[in-house]
C-alpha cells in the first residue's frame, strides 16, 4: 500500500493540489480531500478497454491492436483535406504541444472545448484586456466576491472553501464573516443560497445590468430606470455601493454570462466594469474554467501559435478567426472531412447539427472513456488518464501552472505517445 | 566537430581585439587555439565578426508575455510566416510566438537572452516557454522585491534567512538572479495602492523600498551570485522620477561587490530618467544619470530604447500599468501573484509627433552617448516595452551615426529640441563600443564572461556572429542604412559551433540551454527559513509547498552555475 500526497485532481478548473490517494495493487482504494466528483473521477469509470475500429458507423466495433487503430486513424487524417482536431480539455499540456504539431503537419484546424464555454471571454479579452490575479490574492484579500452566471457549489465544489468564500488569509482573518458574497443569476442556484446578496435577473439581461452598474458608478444613476432586467433600481444602487466600497473585489463569471444572449459583449462590458472599479479600490475578475486543463490548452496554443484556440493551419501559418475557424463554424458549413476528438466530448456538448455532421464523416476518438462521441467514431483509441496514470502539466483557472502527479501505472497509451505515433505515421503516408 | 572562420575582422573587447584580421577556430562547440588543417571553413573575407549577442533584459517568456499575446491577436497577425522544412510557423511583432523569439534573435546574431522577470509561483510557465524557444541559450531573473518572506526577513534584519530564501527561491524558480521591481509597490498594488518613494513604509510589513533594495544587494553579494541585483526603480512612469532613480543608485554605495562587476543594475532608463513635474514640462534627465554613472563604478544600466510604432508594455510594476491603461484608454491586463508581486500588460503605439514619445526616444540615446564607458549602458529596448528586440539594428545605427540621428530628429515633435540634449550630441560609437553594449558588457553585467559568453577567448562558447560589413571600408556615419541591414540579418550565426542562421534564413534549430544559479547556504539557515516558508504555505498560499518548485522536467537542457555563501563560483553542466 502506498499513499500519494499533494496530488492534483484532474477534474475541474480548481485543480486542487492537496489530494491524498491510497494505492494498492495499482488500484486507487481511497481518495482523501477531494470533493465527490473529483474523487469519482480519480477512481475512474466506464473505461474503453481496447482500441476499436469500424467502417460503418451503424455496425459494431471490432477490437484491434494499438498499431492497427493508429494506422487507421493516420490513414483517415492523412487522407483528409480539412481535418478538425478538437477537444484537449482533459489532456496535459505535453499532449497539447503534440496536437498543435499534428495540426501543422496536416494543415488542419485545431480547436478546444473553450468553444462551447469561455471562448467568448477570449474575444472580450482581445477587446479590453484582462484584469485578474491568482486565487491566493482572493483568499488573502477579497472582501467582496461576485459569482455571475456560475454555480460553484455544483461545478467547482471546493472553490468556495479553498479560494473564494470561506478561507481565512493574511488580510482576511475573518474568513466568511469578512466577505460579502453576491450571486447574480437567472434562477436561485445552490450558490445563491449561501449569498449575502442574491440578484435575480431576467434571462439575457446581463449586459443591461452591467451597464446600469457602470452608469451608477460613474455618477449617472439618474439615467437608470426604476427596473433593469428585472432588478429594481434601489437594489442596483445597493449593489453598486457594495462594489464601490470593496477593498478587494472579485468577479467570478461562468457560462451564464459567456453563453447567454450578447455572449462576448457581456464579458467585454464586465471587463470595463471591473477596470472602472479600480479607480475606487482593487477589483479583479476570473472566468470559472470548467475542465481542469482547458486553461492549459489556451496557454500552450497561445505561446506556440499566437492564438488561444480555433487555429487553422491550412495555409501553413496559423490563422485565427472565430466565427469562421471554430469547430462548430466548420461543421455548420460542412467543411470538415475528418475529425479527431481527443480528451473532450463533442458528441455530448455540440449542437445537434454539428453532431449530425460528425456522424457523416470519419471520426477518430482518443479518450479514456466511453462517451457520446464514441457513438459517432470510426476509430477509438483508448488513452491513459492524465493526472491519474500520467504526470504532466496543467493550468489552474487562474493561469497557475502545476505538475500533476502519477498515482498508478497506466494500462493504456498516453495521449502524447498516441500523438507521436500518429505524427510519424502521417509523415510516412504523406511521403515526407 | 571542427570549424574555422578565416579572414575575420574580429571585435572582441574582452580580449582587446579591435578589428584585427584573424582566424577563429572552433571545436566541439568551444573556441579553441587551432583546428586540424582540413576542417570545414568559412571565409569571412574581412567581414565583421563578434561573439554571439547577449541580451541581459528582454521579456521573452512567461505569464505576462502570454497575456500580451492573448490580449493582442492583432499583434500575432502582424508577423505571420508559414512553417518551412526547418522552422515552425512564426507569429507576432511585439509579442512573437516562442519559435519566432528564437529564430529572430538568431537571425540578428544573438545567441543568449535573459527573460527579465518571473514570479516564483509562475516560474514553471516561464520555463515551459523557454524550453520551446529554439536555438538561443537563456535564463530568467526571479522577482524578490515584494515577496512577503523578503519583506519579513528585511524587517527582522535577518540577512542569513534572506540569503537562504533567495537561494531557495532561485532553486524553486530555476532563476538566474535577483530582480526587484518597484520594491514594496508590488505588495501594495494588491489593494490598488503604491509606494511613492524609497522611504515609504509598506503597510503590515513595515519595511521601505530602500531597505528592501539594500538588503537584497547585501544578500546578493553574500551569495556571490554571478549577476547583481537587477532593479526596476520605484516611481517609474512618473515625471520627475530621475531623482528616485539617482537615490536608488546611491544605495549601491552601501554594499561592496563580491565580484568584478556592479552591485546594482538599473534597468530601462528610458522609463526612469524623467524630469519635469507633469506631462507639460516633461523633460529628459538622462544627462544627470550619465553624470552619476561617469563618477561611480558600482552601478550599470540599460537603455530600454524607445522605438516608434507598436509596443506592448509588460512589467511586474502593476500600478504603473493601470495608470498607463487609464491614460491611454488602452486594454489593460493585470496579473497579481499571491505573496509575490503584481504585473500588468498594456499595448501602446509610440508616435513621432507626440512630445512625450519624442523625448523618451531621446533618453535612451542620450544615456548611451553621454556615459563615457559603454560597459555601463547596455543596449536594450526592454523588449517589448520600448519596442520589439528586432529593432536592435536600428538602435545600433542610431548610436553609430549622428547623421541618422539628425535625420530622425527632423521628423520628431519639436519638444525633442527643448526638452532633451540629443540634437547637440555628436558622439558616434564604433564597432568596439557596440560589441561591448551587446556582448562583452551584457555578459560582464550578467556575470557570464567566465562562463563562456560575450567574448571569443579560448574556451568560450562558440557563439559567433558574422555580419556583412567590412569595418575598414564602411563609414557607419554615412552608411547607416547598411549598418542597420547588416545587423538585422547576420551573414552567419553560429551557436555552440553549429551554423544556425545564414543571411536571414534559419538553417538549424538546436535546443538552447537554460542557465540558473544554485547558491548554497548553510543548511541550518535553510532549516530556519523553511519554518517561515511552511507557515506561509499553510496559511496563505493557494497551493501546497510540495507543488511549488519547478521540477527538472521543465529545464531539460540546464546549465547550473554554482554559487553560495563561501563558495567559489564554478560551473557544471
Ligand atoms: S473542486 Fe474540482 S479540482 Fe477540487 S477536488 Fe473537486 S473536482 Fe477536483
Ligand atoms: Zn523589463
Amino acid at each position: 500500500m502506498t499513499v500519494i500526497t499533494d496530488a492534483l485532481c484532474p477534474f475541474c478548473g480548481c485543480l486542487c493540489d492537496d489530494i491524498s490517494v491510497v494505492v494498492e495493487d495499482n488500484k486507487i482504494v481511497d481518495v482523501k480531500n477531494a470533493c465527490k466528483i473529483g474523487a469519482s473521477k480519480i477512481r475512474g469509470h466506464h473505461r474503453i478497454k481496447s482500441p476499436m475500429i469500424r467502417d460503418d458507423k451503424n455496425s459494431d466495433f471490432k477490437e484491434v491492436s494499438y498499431d492497427e487503430a493508429i494506422d487507421k486513424a493516420a490513414q483517415i487524417l492523412a487522407g483528409s483535406k480539412r481535418a478538425l482536431l478538437y477537444g484537449w480539455a482533459s489532456a496535459l499540456c505535453e499532449a497539447h504541444k503534440k496536437g498543435i504539431l499534428l495540426a501543422e503537419e496536416l494543415g488542419a484546424v485545431i480547436d478546444n472545448t473553450a468553444t462551447v464555454c469561455h471562448a467568448p471571454s477570449a474575444l472580450a479579452i482581445h477587446e479590453k484586456g484582462v484584469p485578474t490575479a491568482t486565487l491566493g490574492q482572493i483568499k488573502n484579500r477579497a472582501d467582496v466576491v461576485i459569482f455571475w452566471g456560475c454555480n460553484p457549489v455544483h461545478s467547482h465544489p471546493r472553490h468556495m472553501g479553498r479560494y473564494s468564500v470561506f478561507p481565512r488569509g493574511f488580510f482576511s482573518g475573518k474568513g466568511r464573516r469578512g466577505r460579502k458574497i453576491i450571486v447574480v443569476d437567472v434562477r436561485k442556484t445552490n450558490t445563491a443560497g449561501i449569498a449575502d446578496e442574491y440578484v435575480e435577473i431576467q434571462q439575457g439581461s446581463d449586459y443591461l445590468i452591467i451597464s446600469a452598474l457602470r452608469a451608477i458608478l460613474s455618477g449617472h444613476e439618474d439615467v437608470v430606470p426604476e427596473s433593469v432586467g428585472g432588478v429594481a433600481r434601489k437594489d442596483l444602487l445597493r449593489i453598486a455601493a457594495i462594489l464601490k466600497e470593496a477593498k478587494f473585489g472579485t468577479l467570478f463569471f461562468g457560462m451564464g454570462l459567456t453563453q447567454s444572449k450578447s455572449r462576448y459583449k457581456n464579458i467585454d462590458n464586465a471587463i470595463s466594469l471591473v477596470t472602472e472599479l479600480n479607480s475606487f479600490n482593487k477589483f479583479i475578475m476570473m472566468p470559472m474554467r470548467g475542465h481542469y486543463n482547458v486553461t492549459g490548452f489556451g496557454q500552450v496554443c497561445t505561446w506556440e501559435t499566437g492564438f488561444a484556440t480555433a487555429v487553422d493551419f491550412s495555409s501553413g501559418a496559423p490563422y485565427y478567426n472565430p466565427g469562421e475557424t471554430a469547430a462548430n463554424d466548420l461543421l455548420y458549413r460542412k467543411e470538415v472531412d475528418a475529425a479527431m476528438i481527443i480528451a473532450g466530448d463533442a458528441g455530448a456538448h455540440f449542437p445537434a447539427n454539428s453532431v449530425r455532421e460528425l456522424a457523416k464523416i470519419p471520426v477518430v476518438q482518443v479518450d479514456p472513456y466511453w462517451n457520446p462521441t464514441t457513438e459517432v467514431a470510426n476509430v477509438v483509441i483508448p488513452s491513459a488518464i492524465s493526472g491519474v496514470e500520467l504526470e504532466g502539466t496543467a493550468y489552474r483557472m487562474d493561469g497557475v501552472s502545476l505538475r500533476m502527479r502519477k498515482m498508478i501505472e497506466p494500462e493504456h497509451l498516453a495521449d502524447e505517445e498516441i500523438l507521436d505515433r500518429l505524427i510519424a505515421r502521417v509523415r510516412e503516408i504523406r511521403g515526407e | 566537430m571542427e570549424l574555422l572562420i578565416k579572414n575575420a575582422a574580429v571585435y572582441d573587447p574582452v580580449n582587446g581585439i579591435k578589428g584585427d584580421r584573424t582566424d577563429v577556430s572552433i571545436k566541439d562547440g568551444k573556441i579553441v587555439d587551432k583546428v586540424s588543417s582540413g576542417c570545414t571553413g568559412i571565409d569571412a573575407g574581412g567581414r565583421l565578426v563578434m561573439a554571439g549577442g547577449v541580451d541581459a533584459h528582454s521579456h521573452i517568456a512567461g505569464s505576462k508575455v502570454n497575456v500580451g499575446r492573448l490580449m493582442r491577436p492583432e499583434d500575432s497577425r502582424a508577423g505571420i510566416k508559414p512553417r518551412t522544412k526547418t522552422t515552425r510557423p512564426c507569429t507576432g511583432y511585439t509579442v512573437p510566438n516562442v519559435y519566432a523569439m528564437g529564430y529572430r534573435y538568431a537571425n540578428m546574431g544573438y545567441t543568449t537572452v535573459f527573460e527579465a522577470a518571473q514570479a516564483i509561483m509562475k516560474a514553471r510557465h516561464t520555463h515551459e516557454e523557454l524550453e520551446e524557444i529554439p536555438i538561443i541559450d537563456k535564463g530568467a531573473l526571479t522577482l524578490f522585491g515584494s515577496n512577503w518572506p523578503t519583506m519579513d526577513f528585511v524587517r527582522e534584519n535577518d540577512m542569513d534567512k534572506l540569503a537562504a530564501y533567495v537561494s531557495w527561491g532561485l532553486l524553486a524558480s530555476r532563476g538566474f538572479g535577483i530582480k526587484v521591481v518597484n520594491p514594496g509597490g508590488g505588495e501594495m498594488w494588491g489593494f490598488g495602492k503604491n509606494v511613492t518613494g524609497l522611504d515609504d513604509v509598506v503597510p503590515e510589513f513595515e519595511v521601505t523600498p530602500s531597505q528592501i533594495i539594500t538588503s537584497l544587494m547585501k544578500v546578493n553579494e553574500m551569495l556571490g551570485l554571478p549577476h547583481s541585483v537587477h532593479l526596476h526603480c520605484n516611481n517609474l512612469g512618473k515625471p520627475g522620477n530621475y531623482t528616485t532613480t539617482l537615490e536608488s543608485m546611491k544605495l549601491a554605495k552601501q554594499v561592496k561587490a563580491g565580484k568584478d562587476r556592479q552591485v546594482m543594475h538599473v534597468t530601462h532608463l528610458t522609463f526612469n530618467a524623467w524630469g519635469g513635474t507633469n506631462w507639460g514640462d516633461f523633460e529628459s534627465r538622462a544627462d544627470e544619470i550619465a553624470k552619476y554613472l561617469n563618477n561611480n563604478d558600482n552601478v550599470t544600466t540599460d537603455m530600454g530604447q524607445l522605438i516608434f510604432g507598436n509596443a506592448t508594455t509588460m512589467t511586474a510594476d502593476g500600478p504603473v500599468q493601470y495608470a498607463n491603461a487609464k491614460l491611454l484608454h488602452a486594454k489593460w491586463g493585470n496579473g497579481d501573484v499571491e505573496l509575490e508581486d503584481s504585473s500588468g500588460v498594456v499595448p501602446i503605439t509610440y508616435v513621432k509627433q507626440i512630445s512625450i514619445h519624442a523625448i523618451m526616444w531621446a533618453i535612451g540615446l542620450e544615456l548611451a552617448l553621454l556615459t563615457d564607458d559603454p560597459y555601463k549602458v547596455l543596449l536594450t529596448t526592454d523588449h517589448p516595452n520600448g519596442g520589439p528586440f528586432v529593432n536592435y539594428p536600428e538602435v545600433i545605427a542610431l548610436l553609430m551615426s549622428n547623421r541618422k540621428r539628425q535625420e530622425e530628429i527632423a521628423t520628431l515633435h519639436k519638444a525633442v529640441h527643448s526638452q532633451t540634449k540629443i540634437p547637440g550630441i555628436d558622439r558616434e560609437l564604433d564597432f568596439n563600443d557596440i560589441a561591448i553594449m551587446t556582448r562583452a558588457g551584457t555578459s560582464k553585467v550578467l556575470g557570464l564572461l567566465e562562463h563562456g559568453k560575450g567574448h571569443l577567448g579560448i574556451g568560450a562558447d562558440a557563439d559567433i556572429s558574422i555580419y556583412d560589413i567590412k569595418p575598414d571600408e564602411i563609414d557607419p556615419s554615412a552608411e547607416h542604412s547598411k549598418i542597420k541591414s547588416a545587423f538585422s540579418s547576420a551573414a552567419y550565426t553560429i551557436k555552440g559551433g553549429e551554423i544556425v542562421a545564414r543571411d536571414g534564413e534559419i538553417t538549424a534549430t538546436p535546443a538552447g540551454r537554460t542557465f540558473w544559479v544554485d547558491a548554497k547556504v548553510p543548511q541550518s539557515h535553510t532549516d530556519e527559513m523553511m519554518k517561515d516558508i511552511r507557515a506561509k504555505f499553510k496559511n496563505y498560499y493557494s497551493i501546497n509547498l510540495a507543488n511549488y518548485m519547478v521540477q527538472d522536467a521543465y529545464v531539460t537542457h540546464q546549465n547550473v552555475i554554482k554559487a553560495g555563501v563561501g563558495t567559489a563560483a564554478s560551473e557544471v553542466d
